[in-house]
């Protein structure tokens, strides 16, 4: 058998982008996931991009997905799905778990592209079954294409809740309200006027107290907060929802890059601790680079964009690519990137990038 | 709740009609979907209940991560119910965790 040159670990936006141009320039590159299909989150994306033209604006996640999983077979990708990578060891070994048997791997360069995880939100009643994670609830509408529930309050008015609450609708669910607890929606204006339009009312400076129900969640409280967060006495409203959904924001799913030893840096602009990488992608181990998600929570367009960078410069240490046709491509990418990371989330997520580029230089 | 029709999704495409065994009664599912969705889709809320309080637990990740959806699934316990496809004739039980050091086991035999 041929032997892989890259293993690229998640098969999401970043981790497939990667895969393509890696592949194309002639690396032989594998994707491992743990799921049946790639894809990542992509698949439960039903609603438009938006961005601007050579970002695909107006084209749907799912159709975006299909066309990099096209993309990737006649790149020469090869794909190892159903199969969990549940450590790094030195030397870039990987450790694998497929069924119910476990295999070690290495090859020169690894990729890590392993998404994000939802953040929870403790509150008395939250382990009740019927409190769930916004993603989990686009997962069973969108994906298995079954309602949670009856009706839903959604908590918070990112855009995740906004287009979760949106795509509720469209399967034929019912949502209460939106509470969210800063004074002002998080979320882009045309997914808050949409949800506002279908008739769901977004309630700032409200926050849930507590669920309330026996076996599962049979209504929720909420009531007004002040600027300290703390419950406004005389506010509380009982809403009879048998769904909560969280929609509090997002993690870069680490646990990888932490095991591998890569240094971290704490950025709250994109999600927290974040793998600490250059403007290759490349973390501060060598021949380890990260993208999409774990490399700071951005947008599906980013990560896609932040996986070609990845999967050039993998190919370009490879020596598929000679240093000035890599520098070409990278550059059209970065000026594709820097186009995403304009407005109130891109300033920072930009701000946040460069941080890391000080940090690195600063070694 | 199953989507039959969706604006954007359109019909549903389901697989193969098949019937699981969840604590003793029939519950209709389609080949290819997890048993999660087949669970919620026939109205069940609770998977497991909690060893030490007996607390109920359901889906939260829908994704394989945080494992409050486990059960028994024919004679195993703990399989994330959410990433595991229905098979006919299945045998899914709902499960009570049991404190550390102890077996896991189902409710059945925690009645006795
Ligand atoms: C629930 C949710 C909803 C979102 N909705 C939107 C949206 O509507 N619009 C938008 O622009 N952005 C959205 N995002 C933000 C996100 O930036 C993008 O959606 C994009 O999908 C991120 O791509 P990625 O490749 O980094 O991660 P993912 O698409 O999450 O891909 C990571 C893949 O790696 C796999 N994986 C992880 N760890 C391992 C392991 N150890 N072994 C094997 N496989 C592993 C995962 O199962 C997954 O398939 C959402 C994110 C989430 C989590
Ligand atoms: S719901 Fe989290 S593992 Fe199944």
């Amino acid at each position: 058998m041929e032997k892989t040159e890259i293993f690229v670990v998640g098969g999401g936006a970043a981790g497939m982008a990667a895969a393509i141009e890696a592949a194309r320039a002639g690396a032989k590159v594998t994707v491992i996931d743990e799921n049946e299909r790639p894809g990542g989150q992509l698949f439960k994306q039903i609603h438009k991009f938006f961005g601007s033209g050579v970002h695909r604006a107006g084209t749907r996640g799912m159709q975006i997905g299909r066309d990099l999983l096209k993309e990737a077979r006649e790149a020469g990708v090869k794909t190892r799905l159903n199969t969990v990578v549940y450590g790094i060891y030195p030397g870039k070994r990987l450790g694998l778990v497929c069924g119910d048997h476990t295999e070690e791997l290495t090859s020169p360069i690894i990729i890590l592209a392993t998404g994000a995880s939802e953040n929870a939100l403790a509150f008395p009643g939250w382990t009740l079954p019927g409190v769930m994670g916004a993603g989990a609830t686009q997962t069973l509408i969108n994906i298995n294409r079954v309602l949670p529930g009856r009706q839903a309050l959604m908590v918070g008015a990112g855009n995740v809740g906004l287009i979760v609450t949106y795509q509720l609708l469209q399967a034929g669910g019912d949502v209460a309200a939106i509470v969210e607890a800063l004074p002002y929606i998080g979320g882009y204006g045309v997914h808050a006027s949409k949800v506002r339009r279908a008739g769901v009312s977004i309630l700032t400076s409200h926050m849930v107290l507590r669920a309330e129900g026996n076996e599962s969640v049979e209504r929720a409280v909420i009531a007004q907060v002040d600027e300290k967060w703390q419950p406004v006495a005389g506010t509380e409203e009982v809403l009879e929802v048998d769904t909560i959904c969280l929609a509090v924001g997002l993690s870069p799913l680490a646990e990888l890059a932490w095991i591998a030893g890569c240094q971290f840096s704490y950025l709250p602009a994109l999600g927290g601790w974040v793998p600490v990488h250059d403007e290759n992608m490349e973390s501060s181990l060598q021949g380890i680079y990260v993208a999409g998600d774990l490399a700071g929570i951005e947008e599906a367009s980013t990560a896609m964009e932040e996986g070609r960078l990845a999967g050039l410069s993998a190919a370009e240490a490879l020596g598929y690519l000679s240093h000035e046709v890599a520098e070409t491509r990278k550059i059209e990418v970065q000026e594709r990137l820097a186009a995403l990371r304009i407005g109130s989330f891109g300033d920072g997520w930009a701000m946040a990038k460069k941080e890391f580029l000080r940090a690195r230089c600063e070694k | 709740m199953r989507i039959e029709d969706h604006p954007i999704l359109g019909k549903a495409e389901r697989g193969k009609r098949i019937t699981l065994n969840v604590d003793g009664e029939a519950v209709a599912a389609f080949e290819g979907e997890n048993i999660a969705a087949a669970l919620i889709a026939s109205g069940r809320r609770v998977f497991r209940y909690t060893a030490k309080r007996m607390e109920p637990r359901g889906v939260f990740c829908a994704l394989g991560r945080c494992t409050d959806c486990v059960m028994i699934v024919d004679g195993q316990p703990d399989v994330r119910t959410c990433v595991t496809p229905a098979r006919d004739g299945m045998v899914i039980q709902t499960q009570v965790s049991r404190r550390e050091g102890e077996a896991t086991h189902d409710l059945e035999k925690e009645k006795d």
